[in-house]
């Protein structure tokens, strides 16, 4: 009984668990129920993606309403593998989050801190999970505001700006994203997906159809950080604490392509998207400048937390890439880089908050030597740049080739050049810490840096491996991959 | 085949990389590590020529492991050029080894066990690039060559490592990334398949100019083969310690460079789609410019090590060229000249070393009068040579005649200069060498006190490879028969 409630209990876990942590005053239990409701969800996804792996689409009626009047929640391929990224990642990092975020968050602020990622859990699993376009605003709204919160609270004085910075932006974002969705109950009347999906048909030509895909896109974008929508994201990802650059880099914008997804393939449909509102011209030429750009930016850059949120951005950029394409490879190759790149950043950003929590920075010039002291965690860093860059028997490697794949399959030569010029572009900025921590000595007068502790290479090695694993036995995700995609492009829902 | 050979694959792949872990173990202890390491070696030479007799029957052992992407496993598929290149790189390992652990100490080189793990993991990459069965498996374990021997150029951790160890990175990831992924993923989208195939898989599935950019993206993609201009890092890696330069750059890494540019040939393209069309031509000048242009920077260089390196790019373009000439008789002169090369190289970077070694001195003008005092080096040095020279009782002459036959067998004038001007090319950068090694009395001036001969392990080494370039000469049944059975069943 308890099975056929579980899409419910995979949004309900966390949201009960957050208050429960705000409530508690010892910083360690706070923590420990956070971990554990973690533990718990990912449970909840790994046993969905068995059921619909097993029976097809689960849909669950909240309160027995059934849809289109009561709110529907639907987990079908596509949905139980993003949820189980989601809960995987958040799983790895809550282990990880007692010693880091004791080293970079003041002591009254844990309750709170744990509290608000419990939120931002439970948004990002609702938005994947709802059937319900209103309920998606706000599962979007309950994570981004916890996702502000949670910026903030690192010690950093840039965190608030970046935070608010983010703030103003992101409620922008979902502003837009409300209207769309309200021209669309306008339009038909009902708020539940599968509904819209169907009542959508024969109004293709509406010019408020039109009004809301672009508004949604926009909002949608600004989340997920398309160029020029990304401003936000190299602060927020800098400035904030690590254990929050670790999850949000690995979840937030996964999730926000997921949305995309869901709206152009199972909603709009990709025929209307396309050939109507001409999406791949305008989502090509976007993500190609965003890649470029992204890459080259973050050459430059000083502080390894902001070379790596510009290398997200260029991720992010290929993952439109594959969407624009407009096939079934390129939607596979956009879907197992969302995977993919969760595994990448969330061992990096890990990594790298490790190396904070013992030399307290993460300016490339203070990492100097690094490698020797703290090798285990230099270690996970190398592993993850090889796979940012596409070395075969990571992840990477995988991602890209499809995308390479899919490019090729269209004839477009000069794109796929692109793509690769950029791999290249990955391997100097990682390189350039690379050379760094390995090559350069010591400083005298910088920290004596030991060998970062247990808790924190674990689950920081745990991703790593998981790198390795799905690099060489790729079953997995390009099974799951490979059938949302054809799920999504060859039938409607 | 029998589940024996397969079982032999899969240990030949794993015993390097578990020796690596035995030898992480061993750190502290340095005699223990250097045993763990003969051991190895000596372990993977015994399982990678167990299966020779199997190959030279017409056996083709295979092994399939697991489905890395939809439709394409890593797999492996024992033929004769890979047996050939297999045998000559498990054959040099364990003299490498011996001769790595005089350099290593007589040197007081530091991070000694990072070097020899590095070492193993390569050569298991090496063995995975000749046992592959397919343009993936390549893919895969070329890549991991060019990482796992990163560490081993960059070893001495200094600027100018780091420097020529950009420069080596740079261009083997860029050629590879840029230029190889996209032919792989060319060929898989043309021709379904990536399998490598007697009579190439291509024919039918592409046109002629097609094919030409085709060949160029792989011929420039597989970077290890130092073709000018993706020859750079050749020369930028000679800031390795002399073992590395031995083995890697003498023997696997460039080796499986022009491995790989011969099997695409032979197994993606197939000679004969090759000799039908002519937008593959423009490798023959390439070829024919990259060798006559390298002796030529080589006989520039002043530094030991650098001609070496210039010398290994022009000698690299001889197995290129061999393939380029289309006939099967210099496509067998190409696949002997790894294995003559591979010996003759390898004596003169070992001979390089051990005069550093026990003399200090890199620069050729220092090297005056040396022959008196470092007899048995400065002997099998002018061994060496005679075989990059390719005059008898060196095997570099076997190849060479193979290849120069093909030439002239097809009427190409081009390909026959270009031996011959390159053979007194040779002649002009090694002969003076010697002869001032011999003949000319040492600047008193120069030598601090006196020194002898190198170390024993690098005495024993370098005696022993130049033991094998002649004897190679005397009895070059195997490595013909290996090739015979190429370019047989390329057909």
């Amino acid at each position: 009984m308890l099975l056929s409630h579980l899409p419910a209990l995979q949004v309900v876990v966390p949201l009960l668990a957050a208050p429960l942590c705000a409530l508690l005053r010892p910083r360690h239990l706070a923590w420990a129920v956070a971990t554990l409701t973690s533990w718990v969800c990912l449970l909840i996804s790994l046993t969905l993606v068995a059921q619909v792996q097993a029976g097809g689409t689960l849909r669950y009626t909240f309160g027995g309403w059934p849809s289109p009047w009561g709110i529907e929640y639907v987990v079908d391929l596509l949905g139980a593998y993003v949820l189980l990224i989601v809960s995987l990642i958040a799983a790895l990092v809550l282990p990880y989050a007692r010693r880091s975020v004791e080293r970079e968050i003041d002591p009254e602020h844990h309750s709170l801190f744990y509290t608000a990622l419990l939120l931002c859990l439970c948004g990002l699993l609702g938005i994947v999970i709802t059937g319900d376009a209103f309920n998606l605003f706000v599962f979007l709204e309950i994570s981004s505001l916890s996702t502000y919160t949670l910026i903030s609270f690192g010690r950093d004085r840039r965190a608030l700006t970046a935070s608010y910075q983010y703030l103003i932006m992101g409620t922008i974002g979902a502003t837009f994203f409300l209207i769309g969705v309200g021209l669309l109950y306008v339009l038909t009347g009902t708020l539940n997906m599968a509904d819209l999906a169907e009542r959508i048909v024969p109004l293709a030509e509406s010019r408020t159809l039109h009004t809301a895909f672009a508004f949604i896109l926009v909002g949608v974008s600004l989340k997920l950080a398309l160029f020029p929508l990304h401003l936000w994201l190299p602060n927020a990802y800098a400035h904030a604490p690590s254990v929050v650059s670790a999850f949000i880099a690995s979840t937030a914008t996964k999730v926000a392509v997921y949305v995309v997804v869901r709206f152009i393939f199972s909603l709009f449909g990709y025929r209307f998207a396309f050939d109507q509102m001409q999406l791949d011209w305008v989502l090509l030429p976007l993500a190609i400048i965003g890649i470029f750009t992204a890459s080259v930016v973050a050459v430059f850059q000083e502080n390894v937390k902001r070379m790596l949120a510009y290398s997200s951005l260029a991720q992010i950029g290929y993952m439109m890439l594959g969407i624009s394409l407009d096939s079934v490879t390129g939607l596979t190759a956009s879907l197992l880089h969302l995977f993919n790149h969760a595994l990448m950043k969330g061992a990096l950003f890990m990594a790298l908050g490790a190396v904070f929590y013992r030399i307290g920075s993460v300016q490339l010039g203070q990492m100097a030597g690094l490698g020797r002291q703290m090798p285990w965690t230099l270690g996970a860093v190398v592993a993850g740049g090889l796979s940012l860059i596409g070395v075969p028997l990571t992840v990477g490697f995988i991602s890209k080739w499809y995308l390479i794949l899919a490019v090729i399959e269209q004839g477009w030569w000069i794109l796929a050049a692109l793509v690769l010029v950029t791999s290249l572009i990955a391997l100097v900025y990682m390189w350039r810490v690379v050379e760094t921590s390995y090559f350069q000595p010591r400083p005298a007068g910088a920290v004596i840096a030991g060998e970062a502790p247990l808790s924190l290479i674990a689950p920081t090695w745990l991703l790593v491996l998981a790198n390795l694993y799905f690099g060489i036995d790729t079953g997995f995700t390009i099974d799951l991959a490979g059938s949302a995609a054809a799920a999504l492009i060859g039938g409607e829902p | 085949m029998t589940p024996d050979s397969q079982e032999t694959i899969l240990l030949a792949l794993l015993v390097p990389l578990v020796g690596a872990c035995g030898m992480a173990l061993a750190w502290k202890r340095a005699n223990l590590r250097e045993t763990v390491t003969l051991f190895t070696s000596g372990l993977l030479l015994l399982l990678v020529w167990s299966l020779v007799p199997g190959v030279l029957a017409g056996d083709r052992p295979e092994l399939r492991l697991i489905e890395m992407l939809p439709g394409l496993a890593i797999s492996f598929k024992v033929e004769p050029l890979g047996m050939l290149f297999a045998c000559v790189a498990s054959l040099l390992w364990p003299i490498n080894s011996i001769y790595s652990i005089g350099y290593m100490r007589g040197n007081r080189e530091s991070r000694q066990t990072l070097f020899y793990i590095c070492f193993a993991i390569a050569l298991s990459a090496a063995i995975g690039v000749a046992f592959a069965g397919n343009l993936l498996t390549l893919f895969v374990f070329y890549e991991v060559l060019t990482l796992s021997t990163y560490p081993l150029v960059t070893h001495k951790g200094n600027d100018s490592a780091r420097q020529g160890g950009r420069v080596y990175l740079g261009i083997l990831i860029s050629t590879s990334i840029l230029l190889l992924l996209p032919a792989i993923v060319w060929t898989l989208v043309a021709a379904g398949t990536l399998d490598f195939t007697p009579g190439g898989v291509l024919r039918g599935h592409l046109e002629g100019p097609l094919l030409g950019l085709l060949l160029f993206l792989f011929m420039f993609g597989i970077g290890k083969a130092a073709l000018m201009p993706v020859h750079r890092w050749l020369p930028a890696a000679m800031v390795a310690p002399t073992p590395v330069s031995a083995l890697l750059h003498a023997v696997a890494v460039v080796k499986a460079g022009v491995f790989s540019i011969v099997k695409v040939i032979v197994y993606i393209f197939g000679i004969d789609l090759l000799q039908e069309v002519s937008s593959g031509d423009w490798l023959l000048y390439v070829a024919g410019f990259t060798i006559i242009v390298a002796s030529v920077i080589a006989l520039r260089q002043d530094n030991l090590k650098r001609r070496l390196a210039y010398s290994t790019v022009s000698q690299l373009s001889y197995v290129i060229l061999g393939a380029a000439i289309l006939a099967p008789i210099s496509v067998l002169g190409a696949a002997i000249h790894i294995a003559a090369h591979a010996f003759g190289k390898i004596t003169l970077f070992f001979a390089a070393g051990a005069i550093y070694t026990a003399a200090h001195k890199t620069e050729i003008s220092q090297l005056r009068g040396i022959g008196r005092r470092m007899p048995w080096t400065m002997l099998a040095f002018s061994i060496g040579a005679l075989s990059m020279i390719g005059v008898p009782p060196a095997a570099g002459f076997i190849s060479k005649w193979y290849i120069l036959s093909g030439a002239l067998q097809t009427e190409q004038l081009l390909a026959v200069l270009v031996i011959i001007a390159s053979t007194l090319l040779n002649a002009a950068y090694f002969v003076p060498i010697i002869y001032s090694a011999f003949f000319l009395r040492e600047d008193v001036g120069l030598t601090g006190d006196g020194h002898g001969e190198a170390p024993l392990p690098i005495v024993i080494a370098l005696t022993m490879t130049a033991g094998l370039t002649i004897l190679m000469f005397f009895m070059p049944e195997l490595p013909l028969a290996l090739a015979q059975q190429l370019i047989l069943t390329a057909k």
